[in-house]
């Protein structure tokens, strides 16, 4: 794969960078926030990490690459927590296409509001896995756990903004 | 006489010199303890390094020794739990843990190479914690109890009620399937109930509380602390939990009458087997007998007790023997009520 260099800002577009590094850290979080350690009684937050790629990728640019690398990323997910197989990938995908359909909305816009837009975004992925959930258990998932870990995966969308900031003017193409 | 003059004379040598020799010897144990002084001033400091790091160390060591007590003691809690009958079982600590709306499971670092298999029971030092739903060499992933596609099949001890304990992903999995009529009450323990053969019964699971939504919720006992050390029972069905000696066919006794001296039913000394059409009818008062000892009956009665499994006393009714039958030999050791403690040397008539 050869880098594609930006025309605007020249900011090197190698899928390594945009798309390998933070499937890297996304899985290297997961990983590290699954440690079975408690502080104070309470046990570590468990956010879904790859939502903050999920919604980057798709602001950043449309590309063939991203849903794949969600893909993987979704089935991942799904061996190391356990989960029932497609849950992940499924949430993940509707959120890139759902985000995707509205790029154009959401870009530029201030922090807060791209905020709202990951808030969004993140809440329709867990609407589709509570519902998922719901139809393979026969039984509605505890909505205050599904509130804990939307929470924890909120705090994480400034990773996903530096990710964007990182990237969104490498190819003004898809300004 | 030679020897007493020579002892007397080293002795009086020795009494003049100790302190000529103390005299003399003073100023250079004085000289000794200005060098070592001087000597310790000027290596104060290497000194002070030195044992600083060697102090350092020996925190290190303090440390790791009190670690080492807080595991010892967890893994002999773990240790300590004891099912009834016993069960083989294999102590693995959890590695990894997934705390989701939508997956509960956890990592346990034993797996194929020692006897795990999916669908073992898992319990740590407090109680049930889930089952085994995967199996690699090494390591086993565990479904927890609060997982929403976990169902468990519980007894609550109180009511003898049963239930289905239902995960939802929270942390206190919902009772389910509960008939109306059972009178329920915060507080009331929750006990594996044995019912589907997936997990033995009388394993502790928690106890009942209310929840938020206004149902039914049992808080686990598993939470009562980190669950880093588990159990695995490696259970597979009730029928490892059989005695085959005492499922086995065997002589009854002799039934008795009111009368001792009189037997109704002479002692066998045979298998008992199943009487043929053309046998001749037994008398009367050998039916009176049977229903508790004749082979189908000790057969059928033996197998529902070699299930009962309990780490808590589980009530039973007391059966009442018919009066003119003289006490029968329980068909199972199970059945048997405990066995009254020995007489204490006080209590035994000189």
């Amino acid at each position: 794969m050869t880098a594609t260099t930006g025309f605007g800002s020249g900011k090197s577009m190698s899928p390594i960078g945009w798309l390998g590094m933070p499937m890297l850290f996304c899985a290297a979080g997961t990983v590290l926030l699954a440690t079975p350690i408690r502080i104070f009684g309470l046990g570590l937050p468990e956010p879904v990490f790859p939502l903050t790629v999920a919604f980057a990728w798709a602001v950043i640019r449309p590309s063939v690459l991203p849903p794949f690398a969600l893909l993987v990323m979704g089935l991942f997910l799904d061996v190391f927590w356990g989960g029932p197989q497609g849950l992940w990938p499924l949430c993940f995908l509707t959120t890139y296409a759902a985000v995707l359909s509205v790029r154009r909305l959401i870009l530029g816009q201030d922090f807060i509001v791209m905020w709202a837009s990951y808030a969004a975004a993140t809440a329709l992925a867990f609407a589709v896995g509570y519902a998922v959930m719901a139809m393979i258990a026969g039984g509605l998932p505890n909505l205050i756990a599904v509130g804990w870990q939307f929470l924890a995966t909120l705090v994480l969308f400034p990773f996903a903004h530096r990710l964007i900031g990182r990237y969104e003017d490498a190819d003004v193409r898809f300004r | 006489m030679k020897a007493g003059a020579y002892d007397a004379a080293r002795r009086a040598v020795d009494a003049v010199e100790s302190p000529v020799g103390g005299a003399l010897s003073a100023p250079v144990r004085w000289t000794g303890s200005v060098v070592d002084n001087v000597r310790g001033y000027f290596f104060a400091v290497s000194e002070n390094r030195h044992l600083k790091s060697e102090l350092v160390q020996s925190k290190a060591t303090r440390d790791q020794l009190e670690a080492l007590q807080v595991e010892n003691a967890r893994l002999r809690a773990v240790l300590g739990i004891r099912t009834d009958p016993p069960l083989p079982h294999v102590a693995a600590e959890t590695i990894a843990d997934s705390r989701g709306p939508f997956a509960n499971t956890r990592l346990a670092d034993a797996g194929r190479d020692k006897g795990v298999s999916e669908g073992n029971p898992v319990v740590s030092e407090h109680g049930l914690i889930g089952r085994v739903v995967g199996v690699s060499d090494h390591v086993s992933r565990v479904l927890l109890l609060t997982d929403a596609e976990s169902r468990t099949p519980v007894l609550l001890v109180r009511t003898n009620g049963r239930a289905i304990l239902a995960g939802d992903g929270g942390d206190t999995p919902k009772l389910d399937y509960l008939r109306t009529a059972i009178d329920l009450k915060e507080g009331d323990r929750v006990l594996t109930s044995g019912d589907g053969g997936v997990f033995p019964r009388g394993l502790p699971v928690g106890t009942v509380v209310r929840g938020l939504d206004g149902g039914w919720h049992v808080a686990l006992d598993s939470d009562a602390a980190p669950i880093d050390y588990v159990q695995i029972l490696l259970f597979s069905d009730f029928s490892q939990l059989a005695n085959a000696q005492a499922l086995a066919p065997k002589d009854l006794p002799t039934a008795m009458t009111e009368e001792p001296s009189a037997s109704i039913a002479p002692p066998t000394t045979s298998a008992p087997v199943a009487p043929k059409p053309s046998a001749a009818k037994p008398p009367a008062a050998a039916k009176l007998a049977t229903p508790a000892g004749a082979k189908p009956a000790a057969v059928k009665a033996a197998k529902p007790t070699a299930r009962l499994m309990s780490l808590m006393p589980v009530r039973a009714a007391p059966v009442k023997p018919p009066k003119h039958v003289a006490p029968t030999k329980p068909a199972s050791p199970q059945y048997a009520a405990p066995a009254p403690p020995p007489p204490r040397p006080s209590d035994i008539p000189l």
